[in-house]
């Protein structure tokens, strides 16, 4: 491409080029700027000597991490929230979906699904604020555990760290899994009713059918829901552990996101803090490309 | 579907079963919510005797229904004007990010700019790649936007994922509509609002649509953004009441403690309840922007 190319491109298509000039600044601005901030990392940043005259520290940030005690707390916390997210929220929607499929009743699958759609529609800060009246010593779940004697005498379950991760967990499922079944029911509706036929005339049941069509058929998303999840890994839900933790249970609660939180913008510490949130971004954006990867050698799909 | 399923004895077993489940599932998802909302209406009195699911309104004949929590909820102003300031928030940030959006989606779905490329690798990187909260947070102190109003507009209005999908709505058109308007003379701008915006507008609906239910959400930009409890949003305010259990931002005698909890009821009810009767009739424009997220731009 030569200069002169890139001159009657311009001149041919100013007006196009006006308006876009407005996104790429806005973009440069909001998030290349902060990619800028990297330089952080390495630094003892204050805001009065700013990123360019802040003492540099070089990879201190990130030895002092990897050597504290928090360290190891951090990554099993992350991890363990990650992995139990995955394992029970990833399934779930798929099977919710197909038990939907197997409903006749089409007034029947539209009332369950729309009542089960509703939870998604509650905003973080009330469900947690509902989370927590439920799970006090006088709330709506403790008084269940307690009759039916998991609970030896009420207690409020979110001062006890070994109940954190599976409050977590079952909130989540309880707001997700029925707005998560959207795709994969429609992805349901659009497989070829011929197949369902070839399958039946073949001899194959119900349950065969659903073994050998309606699971293929759904393989392609359920594959990149999976890349997107695995990228996720690191990035727990991280609005929610704020609102939810407090000192007593940071053994099981104080994830990396929650950790970068409150050393960076409650302590002002915030060339460490980047340092760990760099950390934590890098290794996100590894394990998406080893997914993407696995996903591209042993199947048909990949996100890129 | 139907005539492909035989119905064999293990058939009806299951599906027997699965009714079954799903009623059950039905009601998990639906009880919380109930138990909330009737406990709005009970006695506190026989709301704390009581233990377990709240399936129906407290009351008796000495202890009537109560509307007092609505009437201290709808008496607070922190509240009234966290709904304002939302309402406001999500105006015109929705405004905004469609206007970026919509510009962004339609210079990329242009043929033939020679830069286009090079913006696309330039958008793209940001999908996978950003600073992080610290150095984010430094950028919008440095630009002036802490402690302002715009910074719940701003910042997060261009969302490169939304970008493309309007680009791939906008190549989706019929080409020889575009061509007979310029064979009329109509230029770039004309061509933007009179042919493209008609035929793509239920694809900015749906985003637009998707952005306001986020930022009526968000509260944690709020939170780190804002001190000044004038611009705080609902949901900012929300955390102090229900999370903090902070009673100063509600103005009630230490002798109404009692309504402490009947009060938090309310607040849920009067938060959850605006989108709760919207979302059945636009729940088929979020349907719709769940299947065009997912697909490849």
């Amino acid at each position: 491409m030569r200069w002169i190319d890139f001159k009657r491109d311009f001149r041919m298509n100013k007006g196009l080029y006006a308006l876009i000039v407005p996104i790429v600044i806005y973009i440069f601005i909001f998030n290349y700027l902060p990619m800028g901030g990297i330089i952080m990392c390495f630094e003892r940043f204050s805001p009065k000597n700013g990123v360019f005259f802040s003492e540099w520290v070089g990879l201190k940030h990130f030895i002092d991490f990897f050597s504290t005690y928090y360290f190891w707390r951090l990554m099993r916390n992350t991890l363990l929230l990650s992995i139990y997210g995955l394992l029970w929220g990833y399934p779930a929607p798929i099977i919710y979906a197909l038990l939907l499929n197997e409903l006749e009743n089409e007034y029947f699958k539209k009332a369950v699904q729309v009542i089960s759609y509703m939870p998604n529609f509650i905003s973080t800060v009330v469900i947690c604020g509902i989370i927590i009246d439920f799970v006090s010593s006088d709330g709506l779940i403790t008084d269940m555990l307690v009759a039916i004697g998991f609970l030896d005498s009420p207690k409020n379950l979110l001062s006890v760290s070994g109940y954190f991760r599976t409050i977590m967990i079952a909130s989540d499922l309880w707001q997700q899994v029925g707005f998560g079944s959207i795709l994969f029911l429609a992805t349901l509706t659009g497989i070829d009713q011929e197949l369902y036929e070839a399958a039946l005339i073949d001899g194959a049941g119900r349950w065969k059918q659903t073994i050998h069509v309606t699971i293929p058929g759904l393989m392609p998303v359920i594959t990149i829901m999976l890349i997107q999840r695995v990228g996720g890994l690191l990035g727990t839900n991280m609005e929610k552990i704020i609102l939810l933790y407090n000192p007593l249970i940071y053994e099981t609660a104080d994830t990396i996101g929650s950790f970068v939180y409150r050393k960076g913008l409650q302590e002002a510490n915030y060339g460490y803090s980047s340092a760990v949130g760099m950390f934590n971004s890098i290794v996100g954006l590894i394990l998406l490309c080893i997914a993407n990867g696995i996903a591209r050698k042993y199947g048909e799909t990949s996100l890129f | 579907m139907k005539s492909f399923i035989v119905k064999t004895p293990a058939r009806r077993v299951f599906e027997v079963f699965n009714y079954v489940f799903l009623v059950c599932f039905a009601l998990v998802c639906l009880m919380p919510v109930l138990h909330v909302i009737f406990a709005s209406f009970s006695d506190p009195t026989l709301m704390a005797q009581h233990s377990g699911l709240i399936w129906k309104p407290l009351f008796d004949e000495t202890h009537p229904l109560t509307l007092y929590g609505y009437k201290m909820v709808f008496g607070n102003d922190s509240l009234l004007m966290g709904y304002a300031n939302t309402i406001f928030y999500c105006a015109l940030g929705g405004a905004f990010s469609t206007i970026l959006c919509t510009m962004g989606g339609f210079v990329l779905s242009r043929k033939g700019l020679v830069l286009k490329k090079y913006i696309m690798i330039f958008l793209t990187i940001t999908m996978f790649f950003n600073g992080g909260m610290i150095p984010t947070y430094m950028v919008i102190k440095k630009i002036g936007l802490l402690n302002n109003r715009l910074v719940m507009i701003i910042p997060n209005a261009v969302n490169v994922m939304s970008l493309v999908i309007i680009r791939t709505a906008i190549q989706g058109m019929p080409t020889s509509l575009e061509e007979s308007a310029r064979l009329d003379g109509a230029g770039n701008f004309t061509i933007l609002f009179k042919i493209v915006i008609p035929l793509v507008k239920a694809t900015v609906a749906v985003l637009a649509l998707q952005y306001v239910l986020m930022k009526w959400n968000a509260y944690f930009e709020a939170m780190i953004y804002l001190n000044d409890r004038k611009m705080y949003p609902l949901q900012v305010i929300l955390r102090e009441i229900l999370v903090e259990s902070d009673s100063s931002s509600l103005t009630y005698d230490a002798e109404l403690a009692q309504y402490a909890d009947l009060i938090e009821y309310c607040t849920i009810v009067v938060a959850i309840l605006p989108v709760f009767c919207f979302y059945p009739f636009i729940l088929k424009y979020f349907t719709k922007g769940m299947m065009i997220g997912s697909l490849k731009g």
